[in-house]
């Protein structure tokens, strides 16, 4: 029953968006800017903005994230340094992303004085993201075989080169799939990112630029009651781009295990 | 002390925390020879063994007393390049261990360790290895598969390839035929005994039999303790010791 009425309303979510977006979602749509507020043209700047700001928080929390895994699993035994570090990522997951909106502006955009950017969000939304990381990293280094560590070694290999050859290949699918739930978290993320990346319609030029992202789009467009045509037609957009980014993924991670097994 | 040993262990003691593993060892190994290790489960066979190439650094809260030279230079000096020492003493593990790789990147991992990119000289040595442990042939036309499609012989076969790749001098191996069936078992008894001709052997058998086929001499070990060794025929047909025959009769373990 409950997973029936969960298939349910995901399906009912995806049909609404999609009967109201589709009709919009023209080739023209994706490749033009927003004109006049985003009532007319596409939303060509609102995806160069998403893809951005997603980049720049994988960039920043993926090897963070990725490499706090790696001490902890493979640097330290458990003890009270892994239980504090492992208490402070389980607080910050359980933190709403409004709250690390207010945290990237006081700190990123007004103390930093990195203004309202993509660098600002982006780091803001890094730092969302890093329990994700951190608990998928773990989980799939936690997996690998003892043995597999002790055989490196046995033939004359470093602790770091056992790292890097090692564990860090065994431990790629996971490591991949916890990036792909943070890809999808940044993407969708707007509380946090109106207040760090701000909401500008204007092409970036650098990663000081203030950008918007669709989701950002797609919220100012419904709730400033502009255009609903456009906003069903961003969402419709964004659960796509979700969608394609999730497949293209998933294949890649098929191939690399096939590749390995 | 004869002048002659590959290996010399001195007065060695092992300690897991508080438990002693290994009390005062004393044993010299010849060069290629095959000692063979043999003993209750338990009673300190693999712990000799990984203390030989330092695998016994890794286990936490772990100790030693005592001193193990291999060409008269002791391989606990600080000064020792643990790297070098792993290198030139391999060893395999009791069950088939490949990496999640390739046959080929499982040989070759070894000498691209130590900084080795040249595809040729890899093609080399990867070929040599896999002929000297006998899996050349079963395995040449598909070099770039998972060598986790090997079977479990196979598999083990790989293992000392690997090993192999790194010509070491010494070879350690720890029930290497534990998870194999017979006829496995003989193909890697086979490959010992061409491999004997250029390193020295340390071989914990998987069972009595296996020790009085395939080694030059044996050591057996009973609670941490080297109750006596000598050569094969001596230890099997007429030991000294009474624990000894007990053992070797079967009247325990």
């Amino acid at each position: 029953m409950g997973a029936i009425s969960a298939i349910a309303v995901m399906i009912l979510i995806l049909f609404q968006i999609l009967r109201e977006g589709l009709p919009v979602l023209h080739l023209r749509f994706f490749l033009e800017s927003p004109k006049s507020m985003g009532r007319e043209g596409g939303i060509f700047t609102t995806i160069i903005g998403t893809m951005a700001l997603t980049g720049v928080a994988i960039l920043f929390g993926a090897p963070l994230g990725v490499g706090t895994a790696v001490f902890l699993r493979e640097y330290t035994r458990e003890g009270k340094i892994s239980r504090i570090i492992r208490f402070g990522t389980d607080c910050l997951a359980g933190v709403p992303s409004i709250i690390f909106g207010l945290f990237g502006f006081v700190f990123f955009v007004i103390k930093l004085n990195m203004g309202w950017s993509i660098l600002s969000g982006g780091l803001t939304l890094a730092a969302m993201i890093l329990p994700t990381v951190i608990s998928t990293a773990e989980e799939s280094i936690r997996a690998i075989p003892p043995s597999h560590r002790e055989v490196s070694y046995s033939l004359g290999g470093t602790k770091w080169q056992t790292i890097i050859r090692v564990v860090l290949p065994s431990a790629l699918p996971g490591i991949f799939t916890g990036i792909l739930l943070s890809v999808g978290r940044s993407i969708g993320e707007t509380a946090a990112v109106i207040l760090t990346a701000g909401s500008s319609l204007v092409m970036p030029t650098s990663l000081f630029s203030p950008i918007r992202t669709m989701s950002v789009h797609f919220y100012i467009l419904a709730r400033e009651g502009i255009s609903m045509k456009m906003a069903y037609g961003t969402g419709a957009a964004l659960i796509l781009l979700v969608l394609m980014i999730n497949m293209i993924a998933q294949w890649l991670i098929n191939r690399y295990i096939q590749h390995r097994t | 002390m004869s002048q002659g040993s590959k290996i010399v262990i001195k007065d060695f003691n092992f300690y897991y925390d508080s438990s002693q593993a290994l009390r005062n060892i004393n044993l010299d190994i010849r060069p290629k020879e095959i000692f063979t290790v043999f003993g209750p489960a338990r009673s300190g066979k693999t712990t000799l063994l990984k203390s030989l190439n330092r695998l016994t650094d890794l286990i936490f809260g772990s100790s030693h007393t005592g001193t193990i030279l291999l060409d008269g230079k002791d391989i606990f000096d600080p000064k020792q390049n643990l790297t070098q020492l792993r290198r030139s003493v391999g060893f395999v593990f009791d069950l088939p261990t490949p990496l999640p790789l390739s046959i080929f990147e499982n040989i070759a991992y070894g000498p691209r360790l130590s900084g080795k990119r040249q595809k040729k000289f890899l093609n080399e040595s990867v070929e040599k290895a896999l002929r000297s442990a006998a899996l050349w042939e079963e395995v040449k036309d598909r070099l770039h598969t998972s060598a986790l499609r090997l079977s479990g012989g196979q598999q083990q076969r790989l293992c000392i390839a690997r090993i192999l790749a790194l010509e070491p001098e010494v070879l350690l191996l720890d029930e290497p035929c534990s998870g194999l069936d017979p006829i496995s078992t003989a193909s890697i008894e086979e490959t010992l005994f061409q491999l004997k001709k250029d390193y020295t052997i340390i071989l914990v058998p998987h069972n009595i039999q296996q020790a009085s086929r395939v080694a030059d001499r044996a050591g057996f070990i009973l609670n941490g303790d080297l109750v006596e060794e000598g050569p094969v025929y001596q230890i099997f047909t007429k030991p000294r010791d009474k624990r000894t025959e007990d053992y070797v009769t079967g009247r325990f373990g």
